[in-house]
């Protein structure tokens, strides 16, 4: 008896749209399990993360201020993606983008009239951002170099970089030995909204708005999903593809530098250490439990910033780790993974005869 | 200075011990085709899981069988989602390197005594033996005056290198990466194969995670394991995925790392930061060489296959 | 061993009523197939006639739905390719199972059963030179892979495959990656493994190599054994007609016409094929508004590389290209669409549709660049989809909706859909690379009607075709393309098939 896998004859929709809601219920099947073996009960804490991330107004704004950066590098990552390609530097991209806000920021205020100064900050963190990001997209597009790789490995020379900076030759000498820079000029500081969520949730659902338009409803966007979708026939087509993955990842590079821009100006107002928690990484999973689509990507992002700010009000609250948070977000794709092989394959189980073989007997699931 | 030369050369080859464990490991897995991201995770879990049961066991041997459970266990996990199921593996490799990051961290604040951490915790510790006669050579003393898993890794490198190269199953291995349908073709059987060292990856990453936390630190931290992770995968790529070579490249890079202390406070002016970012620069320019030089890449490259699903299509 | 004597002893090998079916297409229909001990048994037929899915059939890579096969008069289960290694049946694939990282030594040996866990590769390459010089089949065991050329790469299958213990070897079109010298040696090594007592099968679709290499030769066409004959018994224009004829269908009315302007001018073209060999060798013709060219020729004579020359896919090393007077030669695949050049091509799936995308989506993908289709860079989704029923209406392709996905169609409903874009997005030249293969007759005639419309309404077109009714029924003259170069054009009318068999056998014709 053999189990093997056929390629269905048409689309399953269900699948689609219950495959992140069933993996979530999964994930959380996982960590209660996790819960009740370490001595605590699955559902009080559950529903203390839950309280802890959307309970009340300020928690929700907390909750806001973890999924801005969610948001923009998930999207960011999502534009990639979907063009085959694997950026995994969003992370990298990001921590350049706070650097180059900050070097506007620190630098440039005496020279930049105080109204421009902000919109020149925000603007220099968008270019660092899609500068890094064209390294691989270069070397993918004229070189063949694979992006994986190249991606990561340009991360770390990007977070060195920047720690260089803030402990070395930017490092505020009023700063009590915590190594990080002076303080931003007021004319730096991203507007906050509600609590500490500052203007960059604006931005984030402008750009969502625009990938969801540029995807679906422009000529660029469908050269790009053609790209992804079958190259040979994107050349077949006439479009230009090294042009177009450069572009593509341009575009995603600005995002994630936005990210860091506004990371920067809006919440720590200064470059220090912790301007990431590993965003870049965790918007991987935002992005491919969004299944790519940016206006998901929004939700996605603010379901897993409150599983990050409900594990910390779970520590406070009932002394269990912070990490349950991370551990459910590690959780949450096994099940899409695993389940992404069903929404083109169906299992067929086929009975081997053991003699010559004549007709198969076949069994469908 | 010939004590200065003795003492770095003694950090580097014990900070470079877990590297090579888990290079080693990812080298087999990334020769039968499977990227794994997750060594990150696999290191932690090995980490956490071998301090917590030498503590509470006080068995040194059954910290370093629970910790290789761990990791198998885990890469056994990314093995499934990638062969079985044919989901993307980086996507895999980094979900179980934030599960891994994020439940080591949990474990660590659970496992101690009474339900409480395990940080600041001291546990039995795997201590360095001279060797005998060669335990006293100047210099020299620094390599064999180490702790027993780094000795294991003089041995392993070898047998790594000649089961790799010289024997069938290597063989077979080699063939898998390279060109899944081909092996298929010669009865080989794909998916046990990357199974098998996808699950012997992990065990060997976690037991470099144990190294950590049983002999370098020693004892448990968050992120005990400081990005190792990551630079094991730089690493692999340097090696150009042969395990003799993967030594230069763990001494190195581990060198570094562990030695800034030193140089600097010998006198050196080179900014710790971008001592630290030579490994990724380094590897970035190999990974742009070899690409780019086809009639290299032909002979020591990537294994062809790195990265991509397998299916026969069963007609 | 001679014809008789062969065939009084007993099949080395038999199949009988092999029957395959994959979804739309039946490959092999109640096939029987025997092979003599010592003797090459040629297996002769168009692409999709069913031979490599027989064969692959036999080494285990497929099951068959019925039939049986037996091997030494036992009958045998073949379910994977060490079952076929077990029975002593080995092939030789057109793309080579080859490592190329590896040395000749360790791809013969790789997964050989009874390898010992640390082999001695010394004593091995001295059992590999020895059967080398046996079979005269030149190669260097320690050499890797990447380093030997094709016929040498060919060798090292054969090898391995003799190495394991092969009584029958099966070489899949083995002579398409040769140079004629190569060739020559690998009839060589044919001739010393018959004489050993071992056997060949070998598929081909060129009459000449049945006639050089073969004893016996078995025709498919459209997944059934047609004819079974002695080689010497038959001749190649016999062959050509047993590969290729069909009954009549249908009759198109196809109105006589005066060619217009010369649209495509084509002089001296020189192309290079993927693995860098010479594919077009100079090319010569004109088409002009209101005609079919078609382009005869069996499989692998270069017409793949000239439907990609003539659509900016592949560079032109030498020769010119013109359309309407312009000089278009290696200019980008955008510029030729803008320059009103149509291509449907011979990969319909792989290349000329996407398909997780829509009928709708994979319709406007020529014209989406201007409107109505799109304004300002922005696409419109209501014209769009007025386009789209109206091309689904217009060439009747069977679809739930315009927006189900591209992949869910039939073969023939995927190649009206390309027909449809392409068609109405021509401005002057068409070139349509094999539009009718693997099509049921329904459709085969609805996109013969197709392009004889296009041909009224004065649009050129290039027709590459293996089928020579169709050829005969559609083009207005056929040119015979053969080793890369035009062998003749000739009047359809004046064509027939033996003519044409001729031509595309190499033999020179009327220029």
């Amino acid at each position: 008896m053999r189990i093997t896998f056929e390629k269905r004859q048409s689309l399953s929709y269900q699948a689609t749209i219950l495959a992140p809601i069933a993996s979530f219920a999964l994930a959380l099947l996982g960590g209660s399990l996790l819960l009740g073996l370490s001595g605590a009960n699955p559902l009080a804490t559950y529903a203390a993360m839950l309280d802890g991330a959307f309970g009340s107004w300020p928690n929700f704004t907390e909750t806001l201020v973890k999924a801005i950066p969610l948001m923009l590098t998930g999207l960011a990552v999502s534009i990639a993606f979907r063009m085959q390609f694997w950026n995994i530097g969003a992370e990298g991209q990001l921590t350049l983008g706070g650097v180059a806000a900050a070097w506007i920021a620190l630098f440039w205020a005496g020279i930049i009239p105080s109204t421009l100064l902000l919109p020149t900050v925000i603007l220099a963190g968008i270019a660092a951002g899609a500068l890094w990001a064209a390294v691989p997209a270069l070397l993918k597009a004229y070189l063949r170099v694979d992006e994986t790789l190249t991606t990561l490995m340009l991360n770390y020379v990007a977070i060195l970089f920047s720690q260089y900076l803030f402990y070395g030759p930017w490092r505020d000498p009023k700063g009590y030995g915590f190594p990080g820079t002076a303080p931003f000029p007021d004319a730096a500081w991203l507007p906050r909204l509600a609590g500490r969520a500052h203007l960059g949730l604006v931005f984030a659902i402008i750009a969502a708005i625009a990938l969801w338009f540029i995807l679906k409803r422009t000529r660029w966007g469908f050269e790009l999903r053609i790209i992804g979708e079958n190259p040979t026939a994107a050349r077949y087509l006439g479009i230009n593809i090294a042009r177009n993955i450069v572009l593509a990842l341009l575009l995603s590079g600005a995002l994630s530098g936005l990210a860091g821009a506004c990371e920067v100006t809006g919440i720590s107002h200064r470059l220090q250490q912790g301007l990431s928690i590993g965003y870049g990484f965790t918007a991987i999973i935002v992005a491919w439990m969004a299944q790519l689509n940016p206006l998901a990507v929004l939700v996605v992002a603010i379901l897993m910033a409150g599983l990050l700010v409900g594990g910390d009000q779970v520590q406070i609250m009932m002394h269990l780790p912070a990490a349950v948070g991370v551990v459910l977000q590690g959780m949450i794709l096994f099940p899409m993974l695993a389940g992404a092989l069903f929404t083109e394959y169906r299992i067929k189980i086929v009975r081997e005869p053991r003699r010559a073989p004549t007709t198969a007997p076949e069994v469908e699931l | 200075m010939i004590a200065l030369i003795t003492s770095i050369l003694a950090i580097t080859l014990r900070a470079g011990t877990s590297l090579i464990y888990a290079a080693v490991g990812e080298i087999y897995a990334e020769r039968s085709g499977i990227l794994n991201l997750g060594i990150e995770g696999m290191m932690l879990m090995g980490a956490v899981t071998a301090f917590a049961v030498a503590f509470h066991t006080g068995s040194l041997l059954l910290a370093l069988l629970a910790a290789v459970a761990v990791g198998a266990l885990m890469a056994a996990l990314h093995a499934f989602l990638t062969v079985t199921m044919r989901a993307n593996q980086v996507v895999s490799g980094l979900s179980l390197t934030l599960f891994g990051t994020g439940l080591s961290s949990f474990l660590g604040q659970r496992l101690g005594p009474e339900g409480g951490a395990l940080t600041g915790l001291v546990g039995p510790r795997i201590a360095p033996i001279a060797l005998p006669i060669l335990g006293h050579i100047p210099v020299l003393e620094a390599v064999f005056t180490q702790d027993v898993l780094t000795y294991a890794v003089y041995l392993l490198v070898p047998i790594a290198w000649f089961y790799l190269y010289k024997t069938r199953p290597g063989l077979s291995l080699r063939a898998v990466g390279e060109n899944p349908q081909t092996a298929d073709a010669m009865g080989l059987n794909v998916s046990r194969v990357r199974y098998a060292y996808t699950i012997l990856g992990g065990a060997l990453a976690a037991l470099g995670g144990a190294h950590l936390s049983l002999a370098y630190t020693p004892g448990w931290a968050e992120n005990i394991t400081g990005g190792r992770g990551w630079i094991v995968i730089a690493l692999v790529i340097f090696a150009m995925w042969n395990p003799a070579r993967a030594v230069l490249g763990a001494v190195l890079f581990g060198g570094i790392n562990a030695v800034q202390f030193r140089l600097q406070a010998a006198g050196a002016t080179i900014p710790a930061p971008f001592l630290n970012m030579l490994p990724y620069v380094m590897t970035l320019l190999v990974l742009i060489v070899m690409t780019w030089w086809e009639a290299l890449s032909k002979r020591i490259g990537a294994p062809a296959a790195l990265g991509k699903a397998y299916m026969r299509e069963e007609k | 061993m001679d014809q008789e004597q062969a065939q009084t002893s007993h099949p080395i090998l038999e199949m009988h009523g092999i029957c395959k079916r994959f979804p739309g297409v039946v490959a092999n229909d109640h096939v029987d197939l025997a092979l003599y001990p010592g003797e090459v048994l040629a297996l002769l037929g168009e692409n999709g006639a069913g031979k490599s899915t027989l064969m692959n059939i036999l080494v285990g890579l497929y099951r068959p739905d019925a039939g049986r096969i037996a091997v030494h008069g036992r009958e045998v289960a073949i379910n994977s390719p060490r079952d076929a290694a077990a029975l002593g049946i080995g092939m030789v694939h057109q793309n080579f199972c080859l490592v190329e990282p590896m040395t000749v030594a360790e791809n013969i040996v790789l997964g050989l059963s009874g390898l010992p866990f640390v082999p001695d590769m010394d004593q091995i390459a001295r059992r590999i030179r020895e059967l080398s010089a046996h079979y005269s089949l030149q190669v260097d065991p320690k050499a890797y892979i990447w380093q030997l050329s094709v016929g040498e790469q060919q060798r090292v299958e054969i090898l391995k495959q003799i190495y394991r213990g092969a009584e029958i070897l099966i070489l899949d079109e083995p002579t398409a990656v040769l140079t004629p010298q190569e060739a020559q040696e690998l009839a060589a090594i044919l001739q010393r493994m018959t004489a050993e007592g071992k056997s060949a099968i070998f598929i081909t679709h060129k009459m000449e190599e049945v006639m050089a290499y073969s004893q016996r030769v078995m025709v498919l066409r459209q997944g059934r054994l047609v004819a079974e004959c002695a080689t010497r018994e038959t001749s190649p224009q016999e062959l050509a007609r047993l590969m290729v004829g069909r009954e009549v269908l249908f009759h198109l009315k196809r109105e006589e016409r005066q060619p217009g302007e010369v649209v495509l001018s084509v002089r001296g073209l020189e192309a290079r094929n993927e693995k860098g060999l010479p594919a077009l060798r100079g090319i010569d013709f004109e088409i002009a508004e209101g005609e079919i060219l078609g382009i005869a020729g069996v499989a692998g004579n270069g017409q793949r590389e000239l439907a990609e020359t003539i659509t900016g896919l592949r560079r032109a090393t030498r020769g010119e290209i013109r359309l309407r007077g312009r000089n278009v030669t290696n200019l980008s695949p955008l510029e030729f669409i803008q320059a009103g050049v149509s291509h449907i091509p011979e990969d319909r799936v792989e290349m000329g549709l996407v398909g997780n995308m829509a009928v709708a989506e994979n319709l406007a993908m020529k014209g989406y660049r201007r409107s109505p289709l799109a304004s300002r860079g922005v696409l419109q989704p209501k014209p769009m989809l007025d386009f789209a029923r109206r091309m689904i209406d217009a060439f009747r392709i069977a679809t739930p909706s315009p927006h189900t996905q591209v992949k869910f169609l039939s073969g023939g409903n995927l190649q009206k859909t390309i027909l449809a874009r392409e068609i109405t997005a021509c401005g002057g030249l068409l070139v349509a690379v094999h539009p009718t293969r693997g099509l049921d007759v329904g459709a085969t005639e609805a996109v013969r009607r197709m392009l004889l419309a296009e041909r009224a309404k004065g649009t050129a077109i290039l027709l590459i075709s293996e089928d020579l009714e169709e050829l005969l029924a559609v083009a207005d003259r056929i040119a015979v393309i053969f080793e890369g170069r035009i062998m003749g054009i000739l009047p359809a009318a004046q064509a027939g098939i033996e003519t044409l068999g001729l031509l595309m056998a190499g033999a020179a014709g009327p220029a």
